[in-house]
């Protein structure tokens, strides 16, 4: 008895800081505010995998949501804002019908999570799953595991090309500093200037 | 009071809509990215309390497995979209990002 | 089985070495100087061979069948039937290995230390030189294949980067490259090999494994044998695995790299040729001596490739000119033997040889490391000579190993190679009568003889002939140096020898820490040979029973011709003989430069001799050959389909663009004044429309968004009416 009450509290703390933290990306008018409500909403979903038994995939979300994902968004939100600003991520259509659609979406799935028979529950044993999920993941699902990793290098030499400056676009820019260097012209370095 | 599926539903739906949201309201790119980061969580919730409550298996954790796997593959490739764009135009604001438009 | 707790130690010491030295090398050389590099570099060997001779004595207390050390670091992939641990194995077979590998390895380390005096790359070459270490511990301590295979893989990347270690020479990158190139299509016969045991098992017998007993036992289990064959399972499996030894090991056809692997320092062709990489091919062999004994078709191959690569590459090494080529290609022949040992089945004397082969070769490879050491980077035979006074201790060890390797009586190298020919003449299990391959093994025999007798007599008698001419003027001797330079190219190395510049014009001999090297393995040379004494000569012989419950089982099934003692005694006799003719033959035509003969046959001699004398010079044009028959084609093969693009296709393109054009002229004509008319109507219907639809694309993200919202709302609202 006492480990359900225990266990509720934990359900609903961590259902409140994934919830919490999610509005806070909504709606927080500062993007380093909402890059932390994320950061909050990514610990508690990986909170709740653990609650869910699935251990692995809790450690992994937050390996690769809270460790790298985040830090990414930070990254990002550091290089490219001025943040300084704090009405740097302002609402820019009237966030009425954003909010109209976000009732009537939740609307619709709590009715259905309400109203569904889901079933008796299939209550799987609180066991560690890494080893299941190692065993899938080298037979089962041995195909989708290695086109994951096709894909991954993919992404990975994809964003260093796109991220990193080009060797022609700094010639570019030199040569159009060179030819822009006369007083009165506006500052050459523009586009490619540092943030 | 025991905990069911409904309530990780309840939970995923709240994720979507405030994903959906921030999509749908963010002006900057990265702000964006977010929302359907949160998109994503919410899908990869489901699957795992699915797995959980009515299959019995590891299989949704699988797939939740790969779903992170994909999210953290685009949130890469996406941010140095957004850098790359921020370098050439000096602005992240998904509304200025229009040169391609017909 | 008995568990031995410090048998990883033996690959992790000189891992930790190469490790911190490949992360702090530079800071700690530039910081506190060569000493604090070579001290740990060199000791931390020294700790892995005290841990292997601690091993090999308590492995000697272990009597009975299996006796052998094992531990099992940890377990490493665990999936379906793929069970393989990071376990390593010490049973006499590779007790002796590792004993070797680290006892020589670390003398060789400390030979280096004198050699690579100066060097700006100091920290780097002992890093590589650990880890070279390593892999070939790793290689030999596994107890799977599949651990085995990291330090096969090992090997075959520290010798590309020592190879190489002089990158800025192109020659020598080159070489590296080829080296690892050369390796790679060894190591595809290897891996495929390895697949194709691991299936093959898993379908004939039902139980599969990658571990060296498991798979013993397997196969040895009753009636799986003959199933196996049934199938040609032994033969295909081991016929990739020999693949993968002629790489390594240097055989036909994948010897080509061994040469060129000249380029990288003189410690490291010694380390490369005596106790790592080269062997360990042959200690493959061995190691599944259990499969190639069930197949005999793979047997023959084995000891044929193995006599032709001996006899092939000792005649290489009759005319070459470069000190280290001709070492190079015994090495080559050598192999050859060890080869036609475990190919007739006498495994034992395979490893025999390769051990007393591992002395004497690293005695001699480090000899003419202090001879090229002390002539200021010349390797050119012509233009040394009478280094015997001037560097006693290199020119007595060298002779010593000469006698090891060309057999003469009591030397380890004469116990090795007539047990070897003895072998040979024995077996009766091969597809090929093994007196045609005792035969080639003795004009091999000879060749050996005659070409280090005539290697130590150029380099250590008569007169010195390099530095005569620059003692003579001023102005000649630059130009001779430049010439010297010139033609040693590529040999010549960036090493700044402070004391040893090119300012003396005598050799010298070299520092005490590398004669003492070499003085310790003209020893073993000498005497490791009493280890395995002919059982003719009625004495106990260690080695065969050291290593007798490794390959006895195996042994048992192969027949043997059954010649008598006689018979043994008169091949022993003619071994001698070779050994004596071969010494003689060098000692009368290169003492000194008394002798016209070799220069007049040359100047003089009839075309025929000449010609043979030239394809044998150019190695028989081997390399070429490779050149024209794989890199050419490969180069050819793209130039063909670059070709083809630019000509064909892009002709049927231009074809192609050509007609479009013509029927354009024609319809263009039809257009302008028929269908223009229809056209400009459409156009304007569409522009017209176009405005209307046109503010529905608005580039901006989030108004689709709301577009997909309101599709899946109209989906649920379909799904309620519907339902």
């Amino acid at each position: 008895m006492q480990v359900q009450v225990i266990g509720a509290i934990v359900f609903w703390a961590l259902a409140i800081l994934t919830v919490a933290g999610a509005a806070l990306v909504a709606f927080s008018r500062n993007i380093v505010h909402s890059a932390f409500g994320l950061l909050a909403a990514f610990f508690g979903v990986a909170g709740l995998f653990v609650f869910l038994s699935a251990d692995f995939v809790g450690m992994v979300q937050l390996l690769v949501y809270v460790g790298g994902v985040v830090v990414l968004f930070l990254f990002a939100v550091m290089l490219t804002g001025r943040i300084e600003q704090v009405e740097i991520s302002n609402l820019s259509r009237g966030p009425l019908p954003a909010l109209a659609v976000l009732i009537g979406t939740v609307a619709v799935l709590a009715v259905v999570a309400f109203q569904t028979p889901w079933g008796p529950s299939g209550d799987m044993a609180a066991e560690p799953t890494t080893a299941a999920i190692g065993n899938a993941l080298l037979s089962q699902y041995l195909l989708p595991f290695e086109i994951a990793s096709v894909l991954l290098v993919a992404a990975l030499i994809g964003s260093v090309l796109l991220a990193s400056r080009r060797k022609e676009d700094e010639l570019e820019d030199q040569a159009t500093a060179e030819a822009t260097d006369q007083p009165g012209d506006p500052p050459a370095a523009g586009p490619g200037g540092e943030p | 009071m025991t905990i069911t599926v409904t309530h990780y539903l309840l939970i995923s739906a709240l994720l979507l809509g405030f994903g959906l949201y921030c999509v749908l309201t963010r002006r900057s790119a990265v702000a964006v990215l977010m929302g359907i980061e949160l998109i994503l969580n919410a899908a990869n919730v489901n699957l795992v309390a699915f797995s959980r409550f009515t299959v019995g298996d590891i299989d949704g954790q699988l797939f939740a497995l790969f779903g992170i796997l994909l999210a953290a593959a685009e949130a890469a490739v996406a941010l140095a979209i957004v850098l790359a764009v921020y370098r050439s135009i000096s602005s992240v604001d998904v509304d200025d990002t229009s040169s391609m438009k017909g | 089985m008995a568990s031995y707790p410090y048998l990883f130690l033996i690959p992790l010491l000189p891992l930790l070495s190469a490790a911190f030295y490949g992360v702090f090398g530079l800071k700690v050389h530039r910081r506190f100087g060569e000493k604090a590099v070579h001290w740990p570099a060199v000791l931390l060997p020294w700790g892995s061979f005290l841990v292997s001779a601690i091993g090999l004595v308590t492995l000697a207390s272990l009597h009975g069948e299996h006796a052998a050390l094992h531990q099992s670091v940890w377990s490493w992939i665990h999936i379906g039937a793929l069970q393989v641990d990071l376990a390593f194995l010490m049973d006499p077979l590779s007790a002796v290995m590792a004993v070797v590998v680290s006892l020589v390895g670390s003398l060789i380390h400390v030979y280096s230390i004198g050699y690579m005096k100066g060097d700006r790359s100091y920290w780097r070459y002992f890093s590589y030189l650990n880890l070279f270490m390593f892999s070939m511990l790793v290689l030999v301590l596994a107890d799977n294949f599949l651990f085995m295979f990291v330090g096969w893989e090992g090997v075959g990347l520290c010798s590309y980067l020592l190879i190489a270690f002089w990158y800025t020479d192109r020659e020598k990158a080159a070489a590296g490259m080829k080296a690892f190139v050369v390796n790679r299509v060894g190591d595809y016969g290897f891996t495929v090999g390895l697949l194709v045991l691991f299936w093959g098992l898993l379908g004939v017998v039902g139980a599969t494994s990658l571990n060296f007993h498991e798979v013993q036992q397997l196969v040895n289990a009753p009636g799986m044998a003959d199933r196996l064959v049934q199938v040609g399972l032994p033969t295909a499996v081991c016929l990739l695995f020999f693949l993968g030894a002629t790489g390594k090991s240097a055989q036909i056809p994948l010897y080509v790299w061994l040469p060129d692997a000249m380029a990288g320092p003189t410690p490291v062709s010694a380390l490369i040729h005596a106790a790592t990489m080269v062997t360990a091919g042959v200690y493959m062999v061995a190691r599944v001596h259990f499969l190639f004994a069930l197949s005999p078709t793979a047997m023959t191959v084995v000891a044929v490739v193995g006599a032709l690569t001996a006899l092939f590459a000792a005649t290489i090494g009759l005319f070459q000119h470069d000190i280290k080529k001709v070492l190079a290609y015994s090495t080559v022949s050598q192999l050859g033997f060890m080869f036609m040992a475990v190919g007739v089945g006498a495994w034992w004397v395979g490893i025999f040889h390769l051990v007393t082969h591992a002395f004497f070769k690293a005695c001699l490879f480090l000899g003419s490391g202090s001879v090229i050491l002390g002539c200021h980077h010349e390797q050119d035979m012509r233009r040394l000579g009478g280094l015997g006074k001037l560097m006693p201790w290199t020119a007595a060890s060298y002779l010593l190993s000469c006698f090891a390797i060309a057999g003469f009586p009591l030397f380890s190298g004469f116990f090795s190679k007539d047990e070897i020919l003895w072998q040979t003449f024995d077996s009766a299990t091969l597809l090929v009568p093994g007196t045609l391959l005792w035969g080639i093994g003795a004009v091999a025999a000879l060749c050996t003889s005659f070409y280090m007798f005539r290697s130590y007599y150029l380099t250590f008698s008569g007169t010195y002939r390099g530095g005569a001419a620059q003692q003579q003027g001023t102005g000649e001797e630059a130009g001779h140096k430049m010439a010297a330079a010139k033609a040693s190219g590529p040999d010549a190395s960036p090493l700044g020898h402070p004391g040893q510049g090119h300012g003396h014009t005598l050799p010298r001999e070299s520092p005490k820490n590398m004669t003492i090297v070499l003085a310790v393995l003209a020893f073993f040379a000498v005497v490791a040979g009493f280890v395995g004494l002919p059982h003719l000569w009625h004495l106990p012989n260690l080695f065969e029973h050291w290593l007798a419950p490794v390959f006895e089982a195996a042994s048992q099934g192969l027949a043997n011709a059954g010649y008598g003692a006689g018979v043994e005694w008169t091949l022993m006799a003619i071994s001698v003989v070779i050994a004596l003719a071969g010494f003689f033959l060098a000692r009368w035509l290169y003492r000194d430069e008394r002798n016209p003969i070799p220069r007049r046959l040359l100047e003089q001699g009839s075309p025929f001799i000449r010609g043979l004398h030239r394809v044998v010079y150019n190695k028989y044009y081997v390399d070429e050959a490779y050149q024209v028959a794989f890199v050419d084609r490969a180069t050819g093969l793209a130039s063909m389909l670059a070709w083809f693009d630019d000509h064909v296709v892009d002709g049927l393109v231009n074809l192609a663009g050509a007609i479009g054009r013509f029927f354009g002229r024609i319809q263009g004509a039809i257009d302008l004044y028929f269908v223009d008319g229809l056209v400009n109507l459409l156009a304007r219907t569409f522009l017209v429309v176009g405005k209307q639809f046109r503010t529905i694309q608005t580039g901006r993200v989030q108004s689709y968004v709301y577009g997909v919202m309101a599709g899946s709302g109209l989906l649920i609202v379909i799904l309620l009416l519907v339902v």
